[in-house]
């Protein structure tokens, strides 16, 4: 039986049809993006100069929000998650969702988190 | 459904069952791997932070008996600040690199738009800025050996420079790709056809982008 292999396959230009992919942003959206990585970066480097918010309970998780912050907007800006086929994201996100899985792990298991008997 | 010998022409890749070109899906699992490896590092380095028997330490002064003498906490926190700038900006010129290639057959009449459609400035800035930032790296393991503090010295000294240097070799390995990428643009140019290969480059420069967001809080900032 004759095989239409065409048939088979989807192109790049059917996944923007299906709304699976968006274009991607334009040049001043990258302008903006670095202006709010920079801003963040520089409230990251004041915070760690405030004795007293160092000695706080809000240091740690602060600078770990803001950390975060710019992992998530250049991964969905600059790598074009936001914008890529759902495979992609699903390639990125299931092995990160591992890999912070494994660090809290251990350091339950043998860092400062790990719950020692008494 | 669109006929392939078009996808090939209009996309550059050949025709597959997702649509996507493999060489993207095959960067993004590798992506994926590395945050493992990366994980393996960031982990190893927090599990071993603050048990080192000896100084130098990252943020604490090291006094005698710990130390032969007063140990200053080792690291720089503003030059640090200053390279995770540097690979910041070299983020956002390897993405205006990439919209410059994939928009360089559109005419450009104004200075700006000739700036920001050339593909081989962006380039260059982003090899440049890479450059720059593993030149503060070596700045500061020299500054670091010269203060005591070598790979062999204590826990800190030896998972540090495992992670930033796994860091500082990848960063090394992406400068290397983009003087490539530069080479074959003044060579032939880079056309829009040629946007996937920029794409692949790009991901993985800014993966080492992120890994060092990571690497900048939990090793330089948090104590």
């Amino acid at each position: 039986m004759a095989h239409d292999s065409a048939a088979d396959h989807v192109t790049h230009s059917d996944h923007v049809a299906m709304g699976e992919v968006k274009e991607h942003p334009t040049w001043s959206t990258y302008w903006k993006v670095a202006v709010i990585l920079t801003l963040i970066t520089a409230c990251e480097v004041w915070i760690y100069y405030i004795p007293s918010f160092v000695a706080g309970h809000l240091f740690v998780p602060t600078l770990l929000i803001l950390s975060a912050a710019k992992f998530a907007i250049v991964v969905m800006f600059y790598m074009h998650l936001r914008y890529d086929h759902k495979l992609f994201r699903a390639l990125f996100t299931g092995p990160l969702i591992i890999a912070m899985v494994t660090i809290v792990a251990l350091l339950f298991l043998f860092g400062h988190l790990a719950i020692h008997a008494t | 459904m669109a006929n392939p010998a078009a996808a090939i022409e209009h996309h550059g890749h050949t025709p597959t069952t997702t649509g996507l070109d493999h060489r993207k899906v095959a960067i993004w699992a590798f992506i994926g791997s590395e945050c493992m490896l990366f994980a393996s590092l960031i982990s190893t380095y927090l599990i071993y932070k603050g048990r080192s028997v000896t100084g130098p330490f990252p943020h604490e002064v090291c006094s005698p008996p710990v130390c032969d003498h007063v140990m200053k906490p080792i690291l720089n926190i503003p030059v640090t600040s200053v390279s995770t700038f540097v690979l910041l900006m070299s983020s956002l010129a390897m993405v205006l690199a990439l919209a410059a290639v994939e928009n360089a057959d559109k005419p450009k009449h104004s200075l700006s738009e000739k700036i920001l459609g050339s593909s081989k400035l962006w380039l260059f800035m982003t090899a440049l800025l890479g450059t720059t930032f593993l030149g503060f790296q070596a700045f500061e393991f020299t500054s670091f050996v010269h203060e005591g503090l070598t790979i062999r010295t204590n826990l800190f000294g030896s998972s540090f420079f495992t992670l930033t240097g796994f860091h500082g070799a990848h960063v090394t390995a992406g400068v290397l790709w983009l003087v490539t990428l530069l080479a074959i643009d003044i060579r032939r140019g880079l056309k829009p056809k040629d946007a996937v290969i920029v794409d692949i480059a790009a991901l993985y420069w800014h993966f080492v982008d992120v890994v060092w967001i990571a690497i900048f809080t939990l090793v330089y900032l948090i104590h």
